[in-house]
C-alpha cells in the first residue's frame, strides 16, 4: 500500500442534514447578486458545485490501468486531452506527463479514491482530494467565445480549442482550468479563493452579451 | 459663409447630411465622412494651433497619422477630455467639441508667441536641458510651467465614465494597413483559409485608394476596394478591423492594437440596446506571420517658412480634394523632387482652382504625370525649388529659384510669386515604425532613397513599407506576401490573378531634403524640421557643430521626433541635414529607430476592465462573509483580504485599531480568541521517498517524526538564508502536510518542484497545492481545550493529545484535523476542515464561545502575540541576509544529518560564520511608551559624528499590553552577545530612542502555557 | 511577450504563463561538503550573460508546472530551441556561429558602424 492517508470528510450521523455546505461562490452570489438572462442574452453562467475534484498523480500506465478497473474509464491518450463518461457526470484531464484532474458527482470521490488506492496497491502515486478548494463553472451561449477572449491569452478559437481539449491558464489577472467538453459549452476549474474575482469578472465581461446566472 | 473651400462635387463625404461642431468655440459645419482636419479646412481654418516652443501659428499639414500640427484636445464635458488627438484622424461627429492644445489665450492672439519671435533667438537647441536642470532638483518646479506654456494636451480632472476592454487575438496573418498591398495579402491569405485579421487606422479601408487618380480593371480605385471587402467579408476566417491601429509590435509576433469602437460616434460611448458600449478597446494579437503594409509617409521639403499655415505636404493637398472634397485655398506652387508630387498640382487644376506654378528640382523633368501637367498648360520650372514661404498667419508668396542641389546654394535670382497654399514632396519614407519597434534597424536604400524595414522573424514588408510605390506592383507585391505568409502558416500557396492597371512611365527622383535659401542656415529665415517639437535645421546644425554626431544623441539634444511624433515627417529630413553638415552620408550618420506606440493609445484602453475593483484578485477564504458582517477591517497579504483587527462599537463610539487589538490581545491571553488562518499555504506531500525530501529542504531532522506528530521546520536557500518557515505533519508514514507563510504558498510549491525535477528527481514524491481545499481555524487561549470539548468527539486529554500533534475527529459535527500547534505561546488548537463546511464550523464555535470570552482577532493582534514569543515572520523579520543561526535558532538546524540539506555548505562559509552578523534580538524601550519604528536603524553611539554607523535595525515593534510597554524585534551586529546592552535609534525629528538588548522571546520563555 | 513552446504541453503558450529560473546546467556539487568556498561561491553567485546563444531554465508554473530548458538568442530574443530537463541543447553558442558564418562575416564588418548608431534610447 502507499501508506499514505485517506480521510473521508463526508458528513455522516444525525445531525449532517442540518449542516449548511457553502459553495465557493456562496459569498458572490450574496453581495454581487445573479442577473437573470433576458431575451437577448448570449451567455449564460452556472455554477456545478459540491462535485468531488481528485488531483491524481503517477505514470500514466498505472493509472490507466487502474481507473479502468475502478471507473471504467481510460487517461486521455494525449497531452491537454479531455474525456468524459457517456453520461458526461465524470471526467479526466490531463494537466502534466504525471497528473491528471479526475470530477466525478458529489461525494462519490471517497469510494473512488479508495478503490484506486487498493488498485494501485504499492505503485508510486499520489492522489489528493481538492474537492474543497475549486468549483466548476460552465459558460454557455454563442458569446462565451468572446467572453473568454477578453479573459484568457489563450486561444479559444475552435480549430485550435476543438471539443475534447482542456488547458490551465491564465484568467485575467487569476489562473483557471479551461476545457470544452462540448460544442457549446465551455468549462472552467477555479480556484476557491480567486472564485468571487473570477465571477465579478465575467459577470462584467459578459455585460455587453446580457449575461444571465442560471442558479 | 458655410465651408468655403468645399468644392461642389467629388470626395466621399456625405453632402447631404450636416454636422454642426465647435473648434475653439466656434461652431462649424461638416458632413459624414470628413476628419475634424478636413471640415477645418473646409471651412477655411487656417491656424489649428501654436508652435511648442516658439509659438507660431501652424495649420494643417498632412491627412493621416503624421500630422504635426493638427493636435487638438477633444471633448465638450470634463469627463469626456481626451488629450493628444490628431484632427487628421479624428472623424467628425454632430456636436464635437475640440480645442488647440497651445495657444493662450488663443491661437489667433497669442501672448506666448512675443516670447517665440523675442525669446526664440535665446532658445537655442538644448535650451531646456541647459537652463532647467540646472540644479536638477529644480526640474519639477519648472517642468510644471513649460508644460502650462508648451501644452501637451491635458488629463481630465473627472473619472472617466466609460468602459473600456481588451481581447486576445490569434491569427495565422495579421496585415496591417488596408491599402491596396494590404487589401491584395489579406485576399490571398484568406482565400487559401488563413485566419486572417486586416486593420486599419482609418475610418475607411482603402488607404491611398481613396483618394487615387488611377483606375484598375478601367474603373476608379475604389470600385475595386469594395469588390475586395466584399469578398474579405464573406470568407469565415477573415476579421475586417477598420479604426484600428496597430501600435506596438512585440517579441515573438506579439502586436498590440488600439480600436476604437465608439470615438467616431459621441465624444462619450452612447448605449446600445440600454447596455453599456466599450469606448475603445486593446487588443493582443498573436500573429503566425505578420504581413506590413503600412505604406509610406511623404516627406516635405525643409525651406524657409515651411510652417506658415498653407505648407501641405502635396499628398495631403490631393486628398483633401479627392476624398474630402475639399480645396485647402486658391493659388496654389508646388514644389517638388519627383513626378508622385505633380498629383497635387493636377488634383488642384481639376478641382478649378489656379497651380501658380510647379517648380522641379530635377533639371528635366520628363514622367508621364509630369507631361500631363504641361498638357494642362501648367508652368513648370525645372531645377527649382521653393526657398521661403512668405506670410504670417497664411501663406502670401512663394520665394522660388534654381538651386544647386550638390554644392547647396541658390545659383539663380529669387522670384516670389503670389500664392496661398505651397504643396511640398520630397519623395517617400516606408512606414517601418512598426518593424524597428521588434529592435531590429531600418536600413538605407540609396536607390529609393529611404529606410527600408531590416528582417524580422515572421513579418513580410510589403507594398509602399516595403519600398514598391508603382500601383499595379504594389498590388502584386501585397499578394505575393499575402500568399507566402499563409504558405509559412501551412496553407496553400495563392496563385494570383491580379487586376489590370496601367503602367506609369515615371521618371527618376533626386535627393532634396533641406533646400538651401541665399543665406546660411544658422543666420537665414527657420527652416522646421520636426513641427511638433519645433526643431529646426539651424537647431541640427547646431548640435553637431557643438559636437553631437551620434543621431540618437542630436536627436536627443533637439528632441527631433520625441513624443507623440515619433519622428514620422522630420526623422529622415533630420537625419539628412546632420549628414551634410558632417559630411557623412545618411546611413553612417545611424539609423533611425522608433518605439511604441505608434499614435497615443488612451490610458482606459490600456486598462481595460483591470480597474476599479477588477485591478487585482482578491482571495477570499470560506469564512469573508463573516468577517464583513462582522465588521473586520482587512489587511491585504499578497492577494489576500485578511481580517485585520475587529473594531467593536459601543455606545456609537468604534475602537481605534490600538483599543481594539488591546482588547483581542488580552481575550486571547486570558480567555480564548479565534484567527482564520486559512490562507497559509499548505501542501499534500506523497511518496515514499517525502521524508527524505523533507530532510533535504528543511534546516531541522524529519526522519523520526511518527504520524500523529507536527513538526517546525526552517527553509533556506542554497546560500544559507532563511526564505521560509511552518509546520509539517506527518499524517502517515508517506504522506505529510506541509505549511507555508501566506506570501509564500506558490513559492515554496515551485521551490519544491524545482529541487525535485531538477536535482533529485530519483526521489519518489509529489507536491499538490491544497490550500483552498482547508479551511483552517485557530482557537487560541486559556480556555480553548473548555470551547473545544463542546464541539468535538476528539480526546482532548493533554496527556493524550499532545502540544505538535494533531488528531482526526469530527469538530461541530464536520470531520476535521485538528492540530495542536501555536502561534501565540498559548494553548491552541488548529482546525482544519473542508471548506464548503467552514462557516458551519465557525458559527458553530461562535454559538459555543460567548461564554468562555470568543474573541475574533486578526493579523495585528497575531503580530502582537507572535511578536512576543519572538516567533518570527519569514520575509518581514528575515529579509535573504539572514542565517538560522543569526536567528538564534540552532535547535533547528541538523547540524549532523546525513544529507547536505539546501543551505547547509553555506553556514560554514567564513561570511557566515562572523560573529558581527547581524542577528536576531529583541529591544526593550526605555520608555515603555515608545513604540520603535519598524525599520528604524540603531547605533551603538548617539554621540558619533554623523554619518553615525548603522548597526542593525528594527525588524517589527508593537505595543504589548501584556508587557504594558512598546517591545520590539531587530536584528543587530553581533546582538546575540549585547544582551543588556543599550542601544539607540536617532530618528527623523531627532529625538533618539534608548532600547535596551534582550531576549527575543518577552513571554513565558519556557513555552508552559502552550503545552498546558 | 515571448511565445514559448513547452516541451511537454506540446504548443507554444504565452510568457505569462511561464517563470524565468535563471542559467540551466548549473548543477549543485555532487558532495557540497567537499567544495572549497570558492566552488561553492562559484555555484551560488556566478552566472553567465552571453551576447548570444543562451540556455535558460524555465517552468510552465501556470500549466504543467514542468521545468525545461530554453536556447535563446539575447539580441534577438528568438527562441532556437526548447528541450526537457536532462537533455542537451543541440545549439550552443559554437555551433551557432559556425552555422552563421556567412551572416556573421557581413555583421562584423558592420560592427563599427553598429557601434556608432547605438545611442541610448529614448
Ligand atoms: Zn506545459
Amino acid at each position: 500500500m502507499s501508506n499514505a492517508q485517506q480521510f473521508d470528510t463526508r458528513l455522516v450521523g444525525e445531525h449532517a442534514g442540518e449542516i449548511a455546505v457553502e459553495s465557493p461562490l456562496a459569498y458572490s452570489m450574496h453581495r454581487s447578486g445573479a442577473p437573470k438572462a433576458k431575451a437577448d442574452t448570449t451567455v449564460t453562467l452556472r455554477e456545478r458545485a459540491f462535485l468531488g475534484h481528485l488531483t491524481l498523480r503517477g505514470g500514466a500506465i498505472v493509472l490507466d490501468e487502474a481507473l479502468r478497473d475502478v471507473l471504467g474509464m481510460s487517461l486521455p491518450g494525449e497531452p491537454l486531452g479531455l474525456v468524459q463518461d457517456e453520461a458526461g457526470e465524470r471526467s479526466i484531464q490531463w494537466m502534466s506527463p504525471d497528473e491528471w484532474l479526475l470530477i466525478v458527482p458529489g461525494g462519490e470521490e471517497f469510494d473512488v479514491e479508495r478503490r484506486l488506492r487498493e488498485a494501485l496497491g504499492d505503485a508510486h502515486f499520489a492522489i489528493s482530494n481538492v474537492s474543497g478548494g475549486q468549483t466548476l463553472l460552465e459558460l454557455e451561449g454563442e458569446a462565451a467565445r468572446e467572453v473568454l477572449m477578453k479573459s484568457v491569452a489563450y486561444d479559444v478559437h475552435p480549430r485550435h480549442f476543438p471539443v475534447g481539449k482542456g488547458v490551465t491558464t491564465v484568467f485575467a489577472k487569476a489562473s483557471v482550468i479551461l476545457r470544452r467538453p462540448s460544442e457549446e459549452r465551455w468549462e472552467l476549474v477555479v480556484r476557491r479563493s480567486f472564485a468571487d474575482y473570477t465571477y465579478r469578472w465575467l459577470l462584467d465581461a459578459g455585460e455587453e452579451f446580457g449575461v444571465g446566472v442560471e442558479r | 459663409m458655410s465651408q468655403p473651400n468645399r468644392l461642389k462635387t467629388g470626395g466621399r463625404v456625405d453632402r447631404s447630411r450636416q454636422l454642426t461642431f465647435t473648434f475653439n468655440g466656434q461652431r462649424y459645419q461638416g458632413h459624414p465622412g470628413d476628419t475634424l482636419a478636413s471640415a477645418l479646412l473646409a471651412n477655411g481654418v487656417d491656424i489649428v494651433n501654436r508652435s511648442f516652443k516658439y509659438s507660431r501659428p501652424r495649420g494643417i499639414v498632412a491627412a493621416g497619422a503624421e500630422e504635426p500640427n493638427g493636435i487638438v484636445q477633444l471633448g465638450s464635458t470634463e469627463a469626456g477630455q481626451v488629450p493628444n488627438v490628431r484632427a487628421t484622424q479624428q472623424a467628425l461627429y454632430q456636436d464635437l467639441s475640440a480645442r488647440s492644445t497651445n495657444g493662450w489665450p488663443n491661437v489667433q492672439r497669442d501672448l506666448m508667441g512675443l516670447v517665440g519671435k523675442l525669446g526664440g533667438q535665446f532658445m537655442p537647441p538644448g535650451f531646456y536641458y541647459k537652463t532647467f536642470m540646472a540644479p536638477a532638483s529644480m526640474w519639477l518646479t519648472y517642468e510644471k510651467y513649460i508644460r502650462k506654456a508648451a501644452g501637451l494636451g491635458r488629463s481630465p480632472t473627472e473619472n472617466d465614465p466609460d468602459i473600456y476592454d481588451h481581447r486576445h487575438q490569434h491569427c495565422d496573418v495579421l496585415v496591417v494597413g488596408a491599402g491596396p498591398a494590404g487589401l491584395s495579402a489579406a485576399l490571398a491569405a484568406g482565400r487559401a483559409g488563413a485566419r486572417v485579421i486586416l486593420v486599419d487606422e482609418q475610418e475607411e479601408m482603402g488607404g491611398s485608394l481613396l483618394s487615387s487618380r488611377e483606375s484598375i480593371d478601367d474603373a476608379p480605385a475604389t470600385t475595386w476596394v469594395e469588390k475586395v471587402l466584399k469578398e474579405l467579408s464573406e470568407l469565415e476566417h477573415v476579421t475586417l478591423m477598420p479604426r484600428t491601429t496597430a501600435n506596438g509590435y512585440h517579441d515573438h509576433n506579439f502586436v498590440t492594437l488600439h480600436e476604437r469602437c465608439t470615438e467616431h460616434l459621441a465624444d462619450l460611448a452612447p448605449r446600445a440596446g440600454g447596455r453599456r458600449q466599450v469606448r475603445s478597446r486593446m487588443h493582443r494579437v498573436r500573429a503566425g506571420q505578420v504581413v506590413l503594409a503600412s505604406g509610406a509617409h511623404e516627406r516635405p521639403l525643409v525651406y524657409a517658412g515651411n510652417d506658415v499655415p498653407g505648407n501641405m505636404l502635396a499628398g495631403a493637398v490631393s486628398t483633401y480634394i479627392r476624398r474630402y472634397g475639399v480645396a485647402p485655398g486658391n493659388r496654389l506652387v508646388l514644389s517638388t523632387s519627383n513626378d508622385d508630387g505633380y498629383r497635387s498640382a493636377l488634383d488642384w487644376a481639376e478641382a478649378g482652382r489656379e497651380v501658380v506654378a510647379i517648380a522641379d528640382a530635377r533639371q528635366n523633368p520628363d514622367g508621364e504625370l509630369v507631361e500631363q501637367a504641361r498638357a494642362k498648360g501648367i508652368q513648370i520650372i525645372a531645377g527649382s525649388a521653393v526657398i521661403e514661404a512668405r506670410g504670417d498667419k497664411r501663406v502670401a508668396a512663394a520665394k522660388v529659384a534654381k538651386i544647386d542641389i550638390e554644392g547647396f546654394k541658390v545659383t539663380g535670382p529669387v522670384e516670389e510669386l503670389a500664392c496661398d497654399t505651397i504643396a511640398s514632396s520630397g519623395g517617400f519614407s516606408p512606414v517601418v515604425h512598426l518593424a524597428s519597434h521588434t529592435g531590429s534597424r531600418p536600413t538605407w536604400n540609396e536607390e529609393l532613397l529611404g529606410f527600408m524595414p531590416s528582417p524580422v522573424k515572421g513579418m513580410t514588408p510589403t507594398g509602399g513599407a516595403h519600398g514598391v510605390y508603382a500601383l499595379g506592383q504594389v498590388i502584386a507585391d501585397g499578394f505575393k506576401a499575402g500568399s507566402a505568409a499563409g504558405e509559412a502558416c501551412g496553407f496553400e500557396r495563392q496563385d494570383a490573378s491580379l487586376p489590370k492597371v496601367d503602367e506609369r512611365r515615371e521618371g527618376a527622383a533626386v535627393a532634396l531634403y533641406q533646400v538651401p535659401h541665399q543665406k546660411a542656415t544658422l543666420r537665414g529665415p527657420k527652416q522646421f524640421v520636426d513641427m511638433q517639437n519645433d526643431v529646426t535645421a539651424a537647431a541640427i546644425e547646431l548640435a553637431t557643430r557643438e559636437g553631437f554626431e551620434s543621431i540618437e544623441h542630436v536627436k536627443r539634444y533637439t528632441a527631433m521626433g520625441f513624443g507623440t511624433d515619433q519622428g514620422k515627417l522630420g526623422n529622415i529630413n533630420g537625419m539628412a541635414i546632420a549628414a551634410r553638415c558632417l559630411g557623412r552620408t545618411i546611413p553612417e550618420v545611424g539609423t533611425t529607430v522608433f518605439r511604441p506606440n505608434y499614435t497615443p493609445v488612451s490610458f482606459g484602453a490600456i486598462v481595460g476592465r483591470h480597474c476599479g475593483e477588477l485591478f487585482d484578485p482578491e482571495r477570499y477564504t470560506a469564512m469573508h462573509q463573516w468577517h464583513v458582517e462582522n465588521g473586520a477591517e482587512f489587511e491585504d497579504v499578497g492577494q489576500w483580504k485578511r481580517p485585520w483587527y475587529f473594531p467593536r462599537t459601543v455606545n456609537g463610539k468604534t475602537e481605534t485599531m490600538h483599543e481594539a487589538v488591546a482588547r483581542e490581545c488580552s481575550a486571547v491571553r486570558e480567555k480564548v480568541g479565534i484567527l482564520d488562518a486559512s490562507t497559509l499555504g499548505k501542501i499534500d506531500i506523497q511518496g515514499p521517498d517525502a521524508r527524505e525530501f523533507l530532510g533535504r529542504v528543511y534546516t531541522n531532522k524529519w526522519a523520526k517524526l511518527a504520524p500523529g506528530r507536527v513538526r517546525y521546520g526552517l527553509m533556506c536557500k542554497d546560500d544559507g538564508m532563511v526564505f521560509d518557515d511552518g509546520t509539517t505533519s506527518c499524517l502517515a508514514e508517506n504522506h505529510f502536510l506541509m505549511t507555508t507563510s501566506t506570501g509564500g504558498a506558490a513559492t515554496v510549491l515551485e521551490w519544491l518542484e524545482i529541487w525535485h525535477q531538477t536535482e533529485w528527481p530519483e526521489l519518489d514524491v509529489y507536491f499538490n497545492s491544497v490550500t483552498d481545499h482547508w479551511a483552517t481555524m485557530t482557537v487560541t487561549g486559556p480556555e480553548a481545550r473548555k470551547l473545544m470539548a463542546e464541539l468535538t468527539d476528539i480526546d482532548l486529554d493533554k496527556d493524550s493529545f499532545k502540544f505538535m500533534d494533531w488528531r482526526e475527529g469530527k469538530v461541530a459535527g464536520v470531520p476535521a484535523r485538528v492540530f495542536r500547534i501555536s502561534f501565540t505561546g498559548e494553548l491552541a488548537y488548529e482546525i482544519n476542515v473542508q471548506a464548503n463546511y467552514a462557516m458551519h464550523v465557525w458559527k458553530k464555535l461562535f454559538a459555543h464561545g460567548d461564554k468562555y470570552g470568543l474573541t475574533p482577532y486578526g493579523t495585528e493582534t497575531m503580530h502582537v502575540l507572535r511578536a512576543e514569543k519572538g516567533f518570527i515572520i519569514a520575509g518581514q523579520d528575515t529579509d535573504g541576509s539572514v542565517t538560522p543561526e543569526d536567528l538564534g535558532m540552532h535547535w533547528a538546524i541538523g547540524y549532523d544529518k546525513p544529507n547536505s540539506w539546501i543551505g547547509k555548505r553555506a553556514l560554514t562559509r567564513p561570511d557566515t560564520k562572523r560573529t558581527d552578523r547581524k542577528q536576531m534580538v529583541g529591544l526593550k524601550p526605555k520608555d515603555p511608551s515608545v513604540v520603535l519604528e519598524e525599520g528604524a536603524q540603531i547605533v551603538f553611539d548617539p554621540n558619533h559624528a554623523i554619518p553615525m554607523p548603522m548597526k542593525g535595525h528594527v525588524t517589527s515593534s508593537y505595543y504589548s499590553p501584556t508587557l504594558q510597554s512598546g517591545f520590539a524585534l531587530a536584528v543587530v551586529m553581533g546582538g546575540h552577545q549585547k544582551m543588556g546592552e543599550t542601544v539607540y535609534l536617532p530618528m527623523v525629528d531627532g529625538q533618539v530612542h534608548e532600547a535596551e538588548i534582550v531576549s527575543p522571546i518577552f513571554l513565558d520563555p519556557k513555552g508552559e502555557r502552550q503545552n498546558v | 511577450m515571448f511565445y514559448i513552446f513547452c516541451p511537454y504541453c506540446g504548443e507554444h503558450r504565452e510568457e505569462e504563463e511561464f517563470h524565468p529560473k535563471g542559467q540551466a546546467h548549473i548543477s549543485r556539487p555532487e558532495d557540497p561538503e567537499a567544495t572549497s568556498d570558492e566552488e561553492w561561491g562559484d555555484y551560488l553567485f556566478f552566472r553567465d550573460n552571453p551576447r548570444g546563444v543562451h540556455h535558460e531554465l524555465w517552468v510552465h508554473a501556470v500549466g504543467c508546472r514542468k521545468f525545461f530548458n530554453i536556447t535563446r538568442h539575447t539580441v534577438s530574443y528568438e527562441i532556437l530551441e526548447v528541450y526537457k530537463m536532462g537533455e542537451q541543447p543541440s545549439i550552443t553558442a559554437e555551433n551557432y556561429a559556425a552555422q552563421q558564418g556567412a551572416a556573421s562575416a557581413d555583421k562584423e564588418r558592420n560592427a563599427s558602424q553598429a557601434k556608432h548608431q547605438e545611442g541610448v534610447r529614448a
